[in-house]
């Protein structure tokens, strides 16, 4: 295997790999906002995944864009990956990356500094992760010469599966807010007391 | 008959509304405004609060005079949401030029922009007495609106005063920041309840020293009291704080053999009726004992009325009354006035009254504004007063002969 | 120094993380609603003190510095 190659094959894993923790992030984010828990899985470890495979996929796709832009086969150049649409070669695909870079830095941001900005703000601004999972899937799609091959088609396979699952169970839950005892009884935590020091 | 006549002196309430000719003529015009004596006066005469928390007045106008720099606001407190207590709308009524007094007292204290009356939508004799002495008494320093009160029991409750007054939502908020520190409009606002104002109009006259001449026990002062329940001739009556719940009754008089007197409202406590009468309605006095003077209310529950279901009713009122905004009251009170109904009505099951016992204690301090912890008193008190007919209900069993049409 | 939480209990909306991470402090009533066992938190716990403020879904709870401040709501 060549340099050229290897270096391809490290974007595109690192891609890969990018896609799968998106979908694990986004199917987390809706597990934490079903509030599902039970007393081996309590809710802080749903959201404690879902904030350290985010910052996780920022390291990784910071690889695939990088090496993306030096590839010297790619001769993309920085413009590609900070200005969506910029650089001819399939334009709309790439470009469709660098939407989905911004999208993932702005949640990640605005997550960290939720204390900061507010309930309100942060919260208008985290609905836009349903825009990102899409946008960085067709990219990956759009852009992957390797895209007839099997194991990259049944990796988009499955984690769409994922996502069209975990968006249904979303879309079925409506308002997760407390409307009766029951409910509230329902949703509470399984939580397991312990003696204080 | 009264046992102290200062804030009901004067003309009798059946004559309605007491006149601007006839209040001046009784009492002489206010003195010129100064503030710095006025508050001083107020906090040496000891006033507390009249709406339920006795807080003492002369406290919080400095708080507020601290803050305002000429932006403050007063609203006159004349919401009374709760069912048993007829005090404020009658002040409102037949002494509205000592209420409107009061107003610009604190006003001048606190060196307030504007007065806001808010008064209980369902009390048209309040509201039309308190219009027609704004008529009659022109243009003063400084603007009197009224603003009508939604019904609700919550509504008259500081901060929700505040927020429906602002945003039309009768709901309490998050405090702090507290109504004296940012409230109407995000200025500093005293809200204080129409019977302390009254008094402070009589204090700005003659004096802390007169105010303080009057109180038999803690407190200094006089109050007005609601009397409702087994009793002859109920209604509002003035008396000297450190007076006995036993002498206010013997006021009005008992119509039936007592069981238990509901002192404060429902938000107070149930006492037992032999230890009821020698009570001292002193707010300090009640505090200590884990009671509450309230807003003055004093029912009196007939001995062969089912106590368990004056609670149940009492609790279920209190849980409709919720904002419903926090989980523990909405839940928690809901839960207790349920199981309570339950227990009233024959369907008890083993393990009630813990549970009641155990929600009870779950819901002082977890709400935004005192709702639960007003409930929890009541309930806790009525847990230890009748403690064995909550025994008899939870096996289905029932000590008295009739179960109440109401408390009142 | 000490500091105190407080919760928002208007915000607060029962999701209790805050009780899974700081359960010296607080547990759950029977519709998983906080309940503070105390407020004042020791310096031990400081730091997951600062977790369970963050990881609240609604931003309902807060770390004053120093001892409880403010009265608690009129009865």
């Amino acid at each position: 295997m060549t340099v050229d190659s290897l270096l391809w094959y490290t974007i595109r894993g690192a891609g890969a790999v990018s896609l799968v923790l998106l979908t694990a992030i986004l199917c987390l984010g809706i597990v934490s906002a079903l509030r599902w828990s039970s007393p081996a899985w309590p809710r802080f470890l749903t959201v404690g995944l879902h904030r350290n495979l985010a910052l996780l996929a920022l390291v990784v796709l910071a690889l695939h864009i990088v090496l993306a832009v030096v590839d010297p086969y790619t001769a993309l150049g920085w413009r590609a990956a900070v200005i969506p649409f910029a650089v001819g070669y399939r334009r709309l695909w790439l470009g469709l990356g660098s939407v989905a870079l911004y999208l993932i830095v702005t949640l990640v941001v605005t997550s960290l500094l939720r204390q900061v900005i507010g309930l309100r703000l942060w919260r208008f601004v985290h609905w836009a992760a349903y825009a990102c999972w899409p946008v960085a899937m067709i990219h990956g799609m759009g852009t992957g010469s390797d895209f007839g091959l099997t194991w990259m088609v049944a990796l988009d396979v499955v984690s769409a599966a994922a996502v069209v699952a975990a968006v249904g169970l979303r879309l079925r839950a409506g308002s997760v807010s407390i409307s009766s005892p029951e409910s509230a009884a329902a949703l509470r935590p399984a939580v397991r007391a312990e003696r204080p020091q | 008959m009264n046992t102290a006549l200062r804030l009901l002196d004067g003309p009798d309430g059946e004559a309605g509304a007491e006149s601007l000719t006839s209040h001046q003529l009784r009492l002489g015009t206010l003195p010129p405004p100064e503030p710095a004596w006025l508050i001083d006066a107020v906090e040496r005469s000891g006033l507390l609060g009249r709406g339920g928390a006795a807080f003492p007045a002369g406290r919080k106008w400095r708080s507020v005079a601290e803050r305002s720099a000429g932006r403050a606001v007063v609203v006159v407190n004349g919401a009374e949401g709760e069912p048993l207590s007829g005090k404020d709308r009658t002040l409102m009524a037949i002494r509205p030029h000592l209420v409107l007094d009061g107003a610009e007292v604190a006003a001048a204290a606190v060196r307030a922009r504007e007065v806001l009356l808010y008064v209980g939508t369902e009390y048209p004799a309040a509201r039309s007495a308190l219009m027609r002495a704004t008529a009659e008494r022109g243009a003063g320093r400084v603007p009197m609106t009224l603003v009508e009160a939604p019904t609700g029991y919550v509504s008259g409750e500081e901060s929700a005063a505040v927020q429906y007054i602002d945003r039309g939502l009768a709901l309490p908020t998050t405090t702090p920041p507290r109504p004296f520190e940012r409230g109407v409009g995000g200025r500093p606002t005293l809200i204080q309840n129409v019977e302390t104002l009254a008094a402070s109009a009589l204090i700005a006259r003659f004096g802390p020293g007169w105010y303080r001449g009057a109180g038999r026990d803690l407190s200094p002062g006089t109050a007005l009291v609601s009397l409702s329940g087994a009793v002859a001739r109920p209604g509002v009556i003035e008396v000297e704080l450190g007076s006995t719940v036993g002498e206010a009754v013997s006021t009005a008089g008992l119509s039936e053999a007592p069981g238990a007197v509901l002192v404060g409202g429902y938000a107070g406590a149930w006492v037992p009726a032999d230890a009821a009468w020698d009570l001292s309605l002193d707010p300090v006095r009640l505090r200590r004992e884990g009671l509450a003077m309230g807003c003055g209310v004093i029912s009196v529950l007939p001995a062969s009325t089912c106590p368990v279901q004056a609670t149940a009713e009492i609790l279920s009122f209190m849980a409709g009354a919720s904002a419903g905004q926090c989980g523990p009251c909405r839940f928690g009170l809901g839960a207790a006035a349920e199981t309570a109904s339950r227990l009233a009505r024959g369907a008890g099951v083993a393990g009630d009254v813990d549970r009641l016992r155990r929600w009870c204690g779950q819901l002082p301090g977890r709400g935004a504004c005192g709702h639960p912890d007003g409930a929890a008193r009541l309930l806790g008190s009525a847990l230890s007063a009748f403690a064995e007919e909550f025994r008899l209900h939870e096996e289905r069993r029932c000590g008295s002969t009739r179960r109440s049409e109401r408390v009142a | 120094m000490a500091s105190t939480v407080r919760i928002d209990r208007i915000r607060c909306q029962g999701h209790g993380l805050c009780a899974e991470l700081l359960p010296e402090l607080i547990e759950l009533d029977d519709w998983g609603y906080p309940i503070l066992r105390r407020e004042d938190v020791p310096e031990a716990l400081e730091a997951h003190a600062r977790r369970a403020v963050a990881v609240c879904p609604v931003l309902a709870l807060r770390l004053e510095r120093g001892p409880r401040r403010t009265p608690p709501p009129a009865a």
